[in-house]
């Protein structure tokens, strides 16, 4: 149980394995650009809530293999159900990415929200572990209609204390549904390590108390992420039910930009790490087999940037939500009457043209984060 | 026609709207073979297969979870919560996402799901089998709440409730599920799946369960057959004729029946079963007083369960509204 999954090296004492089947020289390039573009995104909204220009943002750096390599074993009429960690998953499945900025900009409504089933896309979910149990009865819902629609959800090791987490597994179990539990153990949750979250060794053995198929794999790898995804995947879509993929890995950066982590840990251990984090290391695997040129590296990075320039300028030209929207789809069968009485109540109240971020702390962590711009 | 009681009519609507539509699936705690510990879904499993009806292991979070996983396939899942404590586990799965999908998903996607709970005291129940959840429910956006108190209201918001879009929270007053019987049509009280709203107007309406115009008492589930009992010894022993309002919706509340049935009788009673503080009866009487004060010959009485745990059954008669109290109430308005 302990045995990691492990397919690209570190170009130095840890030798690649070979490509897994079913991924071309094309996959790999388009892998290495989702990657990119997740880092890209990341970075830029790290630095956008450090201009005060987005609020509270909770960081992934790092954790881009976990995302996209699960993400790139995905059929597209899969579900994806991502906690805030997640947040951007979305944009490698047509959300704009302006609208995951949005959201963290503190815009609602149609600005900062999508419809799931445009993009199977679940909206981001923001307490631990809940959206676990939608990915089962989503997978369960497919089963029913004899459809071979199966999900995937990503949480952390710190969800996996969480109630939800045992009765998602139980659930998907029982009723054999096509779920990934897909969970990135980064060994922090904030500020507790995993040995004050657990007493087991790993996460993966907690799949045997369900009966659930496990693998551990090397979450800073994103191919070793895509076998396990995949493999999880074609068992659940044989009838096999559900598997949990414990994706072990480092937290590199803070949990978000109002978290200072040197104030609970030695951040030299997070240097120990940093060799293995995956978008230079899947650069490097591409261009030791070959498939990518330093060029093609510069403008897949290049690219990157441009996408996500053009989505800061977009979520920036949207004009502060009118008061109305916090009436809009709150139900769907229409309004009831209190909220006509609402905003009959707010159409006589002055309201200040613009609420900005309130910026960047100006605590010892500040500016820690900013940094990996 | 048949004669049927409140368990018999919800059956019967479990059954049409199964009939009507193969994408209503019911998930709960031996909801299946056995056909619930009430029997509302008795004899559903063998007419739909355990696809469609299903028991689940015991995890309210999972259930409800899994629920809202189904609804955002397409399927439209009816939740039997075994009994009204039971839903506390589920309690964050209805508020942070049931309550919310609509509104985070820019209304394409709600949560379509009914959720029924058998909630309330009278059936000398075990320890932590009779609470009145149903305030904690009203105060979170983004859900409906509603509670029939005859066969042929839970036939028809069933049928509703399962119809419209938004979560319904259901609550079922299982003292009175098999209290009495009522002549319950097996035509459709309404058409089912033309998208003309229907379920809006079942889902959103007091009912006057007795006519009068001396006295306001408004109240919902299993405190309305008491009410009317209680209005009938007023008749007999004042010569007072009390209006019973049934409010069936718990949210929206149905405003309009309540003020005009306060501003045309001037003196109000609100009866309700659960605690008193912050309940429906505080925003009934809110609402009795920003709009009717001038109307009103005497505040707004309030007959509940009280401030504190719903106690064993050998006081759960000491706890709960009685004709008594309710006469009692009503004579403290009529006399102020």
């Amino acid at each position: 149980m302990s045995e990691i999954l492990r397919i690209i090296g570190d170009g130095k004492e840890i030798p690649d394995a070979g490509v897994p089947d079913g991924l071309s020289d094309k996959d790999l390039v388009e892998m290495y650009r989702w990657l990119v573009l997740l880092r890209t995104f990341d970075e830029r909204a790290v630095a956008l809530q450090r201009q005060g220009r987005i609020g509270t943002y909770a960081l992934y750096w790092g954790e881009e293999a976990t995302q996209a390599g699960a993400l790139y074993a995905c059929a597209a009429t899969d579900w994806v159900f991502p906690s805030y960690r997640q947040n951007s998953i979305g944009i490698l499945r047509g959300v704009p990415a302006a609208t995951v900025l949005a959201w963290w900009r503190g815009f609602g409504g149609v600005h900062g929200f999508w419809n799931p089933r445009e993009h199977r896309v679940a909206p981001i979910c923001v307490p631990i572990a809940t959206h676990l149990p939608h990915a089962v009865g989503l997978a369960w819902a497919a089963k029913i209609k004899h459809e071979s629609t199966a999900s995937l959800t990503w949480f952390g090791d710190g969800a996996t204390s969480e109630g939800d987490f045992h009765e998602a597994m139980n659930f998907a179990a029982v009723m054999k549904t096509a779920t990934v539990f897909f969970c990135v153990n980064n060994q922090w949750a904030i500020s507790t390590p995993i040995h004050k979250q657990m007493a087991t060794a790993t996460i993966a053995e907690k799949g045997a108390a369900y009966a659930i198929p496990a693998i551990r794999v090397d979450g800073f790898d994103p191919l070793a992420c895509w076998k396990a995804t995949k493999e999880a995947l074609e068992r659940g879509r044989a009838g096999d039910g559900p598997s949990l993929v414990e994706a072990y890995c480092y937290r590199l950066k803070a949990h978000g930009t109002a978290d200072d982590p040197r104030l609970y840990r030695d951040e030299s251990e997070a240097g120990r790490w940093m060799h293995l984090e995956p978008v230079g290391r899947m650069a490097g695997f591409l261009k030791r087999l070959g498939i990518m040129t330093a060029e093609e590296e510069e403008s897949i990075r290049a690219e990157a940037k441009e996408s996500i320039a053009a989505a800061v300028k977009e979520m920036e030209s949207i004009e502060q939500p009118g008061r109305e929207i916090l009436f809009e789809h709150v139900y769907a069968s229409g309004r009831p009457w209190t909220f006509d009485e609402g905003l009959a109540e707010l159409e006589g109240v002055e309201r200040p043209p613009e609420v900005k971020p309130l910026g960047p702390p100006t605590g010892a962590g500040a500016g820690e984060e900013g940094k990996t711009q | 026609m048949s004669q049927r009681t409140m368990v018999e009519a919800l059956n019967l609507a479990l059954h049409q709207a199964m009939e009507h539509d193969d994408r209503v699936v019911l998930l709960g705690e031996d909801v299946a073979k056995t056909g619930g510990v009430f029997r509302v879904t008795a004899g559903l499993l063998d007419r739909f297969g355990e696809e469609r009806v299903v028991d689940t292991p015991l995890a309210e979070a999972g259930i409800i979870g899994s629920a809202i996983g189904m609804a955002v396939y397409g399927l439209l899942p009816v939740v039997e919560i075994q009994f009204d404590v039971f839903v506390y586990p589920g309690f964050e799965q209805i508020v942070t996402h049931a309550a919310r999908y609509a509104w985070r998903t820019k209304g394409e996607v709600p949560a379509s799901l009914v959720i029924r709970i058998p909630f309330g005291g009278g059936v000398r129940a075990p320890e932590l089998h009779s609470d009145s959840p149903e305030a904690l429910f009203v105060h979170v956006p983004g859900l409906k709440v509603v509670c029939p108190t005859t066969p042929n209201d839970a036939r028809d918001m069933m049928l509703a409730a399962i119809e419209d879009p938004d979560p319904v929270i259901f609550m079922e007053p299982k003292r009175i599920y098999r209290a009495g019987r009522e002549e319950v049509s097996d035509e459709l009280p309404f058409a089912l799946g033309n998208g003309d709203g229907r379920y809006n107007e079942v889902l959103s309406k007091a009912r006057v369960a007795r006519e009068g115009d001396d006295l306001a008492i408004i109240t919902y589930g299993p405190t309305v057959p008491l009410t009317i009992q209680a209005a009938e010894r007023l008749a007999q022993e004042r010569g007072v004729q009390a209006r019973v309002v049934d409010l069936r919706s718990l949210y929206p509340l149905d405003v309009d029946a309540i003020v005009e049935a306060a501003s045309t009788c001037g003196r109000a009673l609100v009866v309700h079963e659960a605690p008193r503080t912050a309940g429906l009866g505080a925003e009934v009487s809110a609402l009795i007083h920003e709009r009717a004060i001038l109307d009103l010959e005497a505040p707004v009485i309030r007959v509940t369960g009280y401030d504190v745990p719903f106690p064993q059954f050998a006081n759960e008669d000491d706890y709960l509204p009685s004709v008594d109290r309710i006469t009692a109430g009503a004579n403290k308005v009529l006399d102020f």
